[in-house]
């Protein structure tokens, strides 16, 4: 099954807030897809919305079509398995008070897997993609809040990794980090999207620039351009987009 | 100088605490302490008979008559507790906790006397009639202490739950986990010292609780032999020969307050400043 993940003329409500306003995009397998925009414009709802975490809020309320791999996000779907599927970081990293190996292994457990040997197996291929297997492989038994900010990142990307998600919603991960973390998980992100369908909101103009294939532009809840990063980098179609970019607003 | 002033009576305020704790301190040692050699301490902490008309002070009966008393509490009272209170945190909808929150505080504030008489009224004769015997029992006692450590234990496990990051949770839920998983696997774990810091609380409770146990124990100062026999404890060993003892027999009662202190201080020490919740 595909992990392509499409939305159409989405409205998204908080109470009478309307947060998101008729967005429709495709979000290609296999490629990275960076959201931008000013504060507030809906980025993390959008996020959020992919993988029902919004659900959580009182009030919330998807009006439109959110389907990943084809199947309708918000028509009688297990929730878990979505987010098995579609796996998530956020801003802040979030390790569990527990050792690495734990935090590593909790997904798989969660979905049923007690074999020490693939609980194993399942923890080092994680922390191997997630780029951070040679800096904690001596200490898996230690807390993982020991770890430094970018660490605990990777960590958490591991985290969502040994799930076995087709898809992962990156909530501006690196904006906690320094330039060296950042560089690391943007490496590691770049390797991950031959596999994975990824998306990443950023407040980085460069970032955005560096690593994705597609970029969206948001704007008070509105979609206002997506398209193949170099393009919209380079010839914006719109006004807006321009100046958003080029820094004269936001 | 105003500030001179202030500091002078919150110094003074702080002095009177300190002082007090120390006099009773004083108190409970200066006499206490000589009537353990007085009886000899080993047959004073080892004695299996409290026969004070024939000169025998052995409190053996009395201390593990309320390590098994205290123990039962913990037993029923801990899982209940802790229980309640991540059913209040987490799942408890808003309506029913209208009801439950101030329930659980009205527990609390009721006097133990008023336990006792519930437990003579309603758990005596419900032990009597369910397992024989005179009802009064480890079993009873243990029974009315539970629920009088419960609101301790609900109220700091409940708000020790509340006190964890949110972003636990929601990591947890964008793994795939269910409410349920994420909140005994990922939530309640942080939750743990400030839990166990309300278990120690309210074994500190159970320890030195008197007047509901007095009526419900049966007080024999044997060792049981079951938990349906009944028991005295150090607490209701004190209160039960106050009114009448004099001299040797009193002051190994005031030892008897030294050990039940030193239980208690050991229980206090155990949630030492580094875990207790309010300090996370
Ligand atoms: N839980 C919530 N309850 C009510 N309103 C919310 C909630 N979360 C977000 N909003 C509102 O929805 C709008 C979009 O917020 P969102 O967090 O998606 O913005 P964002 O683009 O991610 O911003 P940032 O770049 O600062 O993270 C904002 O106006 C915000 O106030
Ligand atoms: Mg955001």
């Amino acid at each position: 099954m595909g992990a392509e993940i499409e939305i159409s003329n989405l409205s998204v409500y908080y109470g009478a807030v309307r947060a998101l306003t008729d967005v429709s995009l495709n979000i290609p397998e296999h490629g990275i897809t960076a959201f931008i925009g000013p504060s507030g414009c809906g980025k993390s709802t959008l996020l959020k919305t992919i993988n029902r975490m919004n659900d959580l809020v009182e009030g919330f309320r998807a009006e439109g079509g959110v389907t990943v791999g084809g199947r309708d996000v918000y028509g009688g779907i297990d929730v878990t398995q979505l987010r098995k599927r579609v796996g998530m970081v956020f801003q802040k990293p979030n390790p569990f008070p527990m050792s690495i190996f734990d935090n590593v292994a909790y997904g798989p457990r969660t979905h049923g897997v007690r074999a020490r040997a693939k609980l194993e197996a399942a923890v080092e291929k994680s922390l191997r993609d997630a780029a951070i297997w040679d800096e904690v492989k001596d200490r898996l038994r230690r807390s993982a809040l020991s770890l430094s900010g970018g660490q605990q990142q990777r960590l958490c990307i591991a985290r969502a990794l040994a799930v076995g998600p087709q898809a992962l919603l990156l909530d501006e991960p690196t904006s906690a980090l320094d330039p060296i973390s950042t560089s690391k998980i943007e490496d590691l992100v770049t390797q991950l999207k031959a596999e994975y369908t990824i998306v990443i909101v950023t407040h980085n103009m460069q970032q955005a620039a560096r690593i994705s294939d597609r970029t969206a532009f948001f704007l008070l809840g509105e979609l206002i351009e997506h398209g193949a990063t170099e393009e919209l980098f380079s010839m914006p179609s719109q006004k807006k987009t321009e100046d958003y970019i080029t820094g004269r607003f936001g | 100088m105003k500030d001179k002033v202030m500091r002078a009576v919150f110094l003074a305020a702080a002095c009177v605490c300190i002082v007090c704790v120390a006099l009773i301190c004083v108190f409970l040692f200066v006499n206490g302490i000589p009537a353990i050699g007085e009886i000899g301490a080993l047959r004073f902490f080892l004695g299996t008979r409290w026969k004070p008309g024939q000169g025998l002070y052995g409190i053996a009966p009395m201390i593990l008559g309320s390590v098994y008393v205290t123990a039962g509490a913990v037993a029923l009272g801990v899982p209940t507790g802790v229980l309640t209170g991540i059913f209040m945190a987490r799942f408890c909808p808003a309506r029913l906790h209208r009801l439950l929150g101030p329930a659980v505080s009205l527990l609390a504030g009721i006097p133990s006397v008023i336990y006792g008489f519930f437990g003579i009224t309603v758990l005596v004769p419900a032990v009597r009639g369910l397992f024989g015997g005179s009802g009064k029992s480890i079993l009873t006692a243990s029974v009315i202490l539970a629920l009088m450590i419960l609101p301790t234990i609900i109220s700091v496990s409940e708000a020790s739950i509340r006190a964890v990051p949110v972003h636990y949770y929601e990591g947890s839920l964008a793994l795939g986990a269910t409410h349920e998983r994420s909140v005994f696997s990922a939530v309640v774990p942080d939750a743990r010292s400030g839990i166990t810091a309300g278990v120690v609380l309210g074994i500190g409770r159970a320890v030195g609780e008197t007047m509901a146990v007095v009526m419900v124990a049966g007080n024999q100062p044997i060792i049981p032999r079951g938990i349906l026999e009944g028991v005295r404890t150090l607490t209701a060993n004190i209160v039960i020969d106050m009114g009448y003892a004099t001299d040797l027999h009193r002051r190994a009662l005031i030892a008897t307050a030294v050990v039940l202190f030193v239980f208690i201080l050991a229980i206090n020490l155990l949630v030492s400043p580094g875990s207790r919740p309010a300090a996370k």
